[in-house]
């Protein structure tokens, strides 16, 4: 491949990333919009269903005004698909990395990546390992942008259970929303991981966030179930709804090990995928 | 069926005694000046004192997105930070307080026969700056998430979370959850 064409494949990442940013902080996904459609019709306590009219209120009010549906716009997660033909370089990484930049100045995005020890902010949203770019082939060229804010990712939890432990992975996730209370702004989307490694969980856990919504094993409702029994409800105040889904995703494992991961997400189940131009 | 939510109560700061007739679970809107104010405001403002008239005053935690002198984004941040950091605020007359999540049982006596703690739904940024409009700031130096932006308000949607009578919301709820979840301690 020519280096012109190769500059030219870096401009439309740095766009595309642009464009699923901006996409991602204003408008939901159809999927996450139906969830919370639903729960809205069927919560009975008076206060949530205020809480649930404020959140699609505020839903329609972002995409009106073209603006961020939530202040905090989170650090930049992304996942890159690629195709044959394109080279994995660095300079693909910078790509996004611009975009990032781009979209922090022009959306706006508040600047929140800092520094984990100084805590000297970087004022665009990027930094050392940020964003945090994930990569895998695919048959086109594709980049998701997954907005995380804080307030939900600071709850979440992994744990290297007993392989006979089996029948604790409810208890765990059930536990980790318990002690979450109303901090990470429920109702929540929770993601959990199962099996492969320490850090595969956690990943899985992350990615479980962006499989659709709408749709759930028995496994999953079983614990969507169990979640909501501790009635926290939206924004603590109380309701049938502490959670909206539970979706789950499992990877093989060592046989003396179980590690299972809890990725917690807000409402604002943020994120867009743009197919980039080649 | 679910019931019906009852019409808000209209309220205006600075506040005055009127608040000491809500209660928790009442839905209010909110209109008049208030003032953002996260961790590192209180701090400076224990220190430096309270740059506004504080009578009947309300504290909004939050960290906004300012652009152009104008609301982008402006929902609630967890005000269960400022657990230890309010007394001050209602000792000078502070009425209210607007956050996410509740505060811990300190706050709830000490906004006993004074004022209530208002919750706004976590994350309703863009509904907030609908309903927003800049009219100043102090402490500009702490940066944009931390400085205290003035406020005007246009009916803010919001619910008593705790009241002036001692009856917190968030707590009931606590208690519940921890209850169901002892089924599982058992286990």
């Amino acid at each position: 491949m020519k280096s012109t064409d190769q500059t030219r494949i870096h401009e439309a990442l740095a766009d595309a990333t642009f464009e699923a940013y901006k996409s991602a902080v204003i408008r939901l996904p159809p999927d996450v919009l139906r969830v919370i459609e639903q729960a809205a019709a069927a919560e009975t306590s008076p206060v949530a269903r205020g809480e649930f009219d404020n959140i699609l209120q505020n839903i329609t009010m972002a995409e009106k005004l073209g603006v961020p549906m939530c202040q905090d716009t989170g650090v930049p997660v992304i996942y890159l698909t690629i195709p044959p033909d394109v080279p994995l370089t660095k300079e693909l990484y910078d790509a996004v990395a611009e975009g990032v930049r781009k979209a922090t100045k022009e959306v706006p995005l508040r600047p929140n990546v800092v520094d984990p020890l100084t805590r000297h902010n970087t004022n665009d949203n990027t930094g050392h390992g940020m964003p945090a770019i994930h990569v895998k082939p695919g048959e086109k060229f594709t980049v998701t942008v997954f907005p995380k804010g804080a307030g939900a990712e600071n709850m979440s939890r992994i744990g290297m259970l007993l392989p006979s432990q089996v029948g604790q992975v409810e208890k765990f996730v059930v536990e980790t929303v318990f002690l979450a209370g109303s901090r990470p702004c429920p109702p929540i989307v929770i993601g959990v991981g199962i099996g492969g490694t320490f850090d595969g969980a956690a990943a899985m856990a992350k990615e479980a966030l962006l499989q659709p919504l709408d749709t759930m094993t028995e496994y999953e409702r079983g614990m969507l179930a169990a979640v909501n029994r501790l009635g926290i409800g939206p924004m603590g105040l109380g309701g049938d709804f502490t959670a909206l889904a539970v979706k789950v995703k499992t990877a093989g494992c060592h046989t003396a090990s179980l590690p299972v991961a809890v990725n917690i997400q807000c409402w604002a189940n943020r994120h867009a995928t743009v197919e980039v131009p080649l | 069926m679910s019931a019906k939510i009852a019409k808000p109560v209209q309220l205006r700061t600075p506040l005055g005694e009127e608040v000491l007739a809500l209660h928790a679970g009442d839905h209010v809107e909110l209109s008049g000046l208030v003032y953002t104010a996260r961790d590192e405001a209180h701090l400076r403002m224990q220190k430096e004192g309270i740059p506004f008239d504080p009578q009947g005053a309300v504290i909004y935690h939050c960290g906004p997105v300012i652009q152009d002198k104008r609301v982008i984004a402006a929902g609630p941040t967890t005000s269960a930070r400022m657990n230890e950091l309010s007394g001050f605020l209602f000792d000078k007359g502070v009425r209210g307080l607007i956050g996410k999540g509740g505060m811990g049982t300190r706050v709830r006596e000490q906004l006993n026969g004074r004022g209530v703690y208002l919750a706004f739904t976590g994350g309703c940024a863009a509904l907030a700056a609908d309903r927003m409009t800049l009219k100043g700031v102090f402490f500009e130096d702490l940066g944009m998430a931390e400085a205290v932006w003035v406020i005007e308000l246009d009916r803010l949607p919001l619910v008593v979370g705790i009241d002036a009578h001692g009856s917190d919301i968030f707590g009931e709820v606590s208690k519940h959850a921890d209850a169901e979840f002892a089924r599982y301690r058992k286990s």
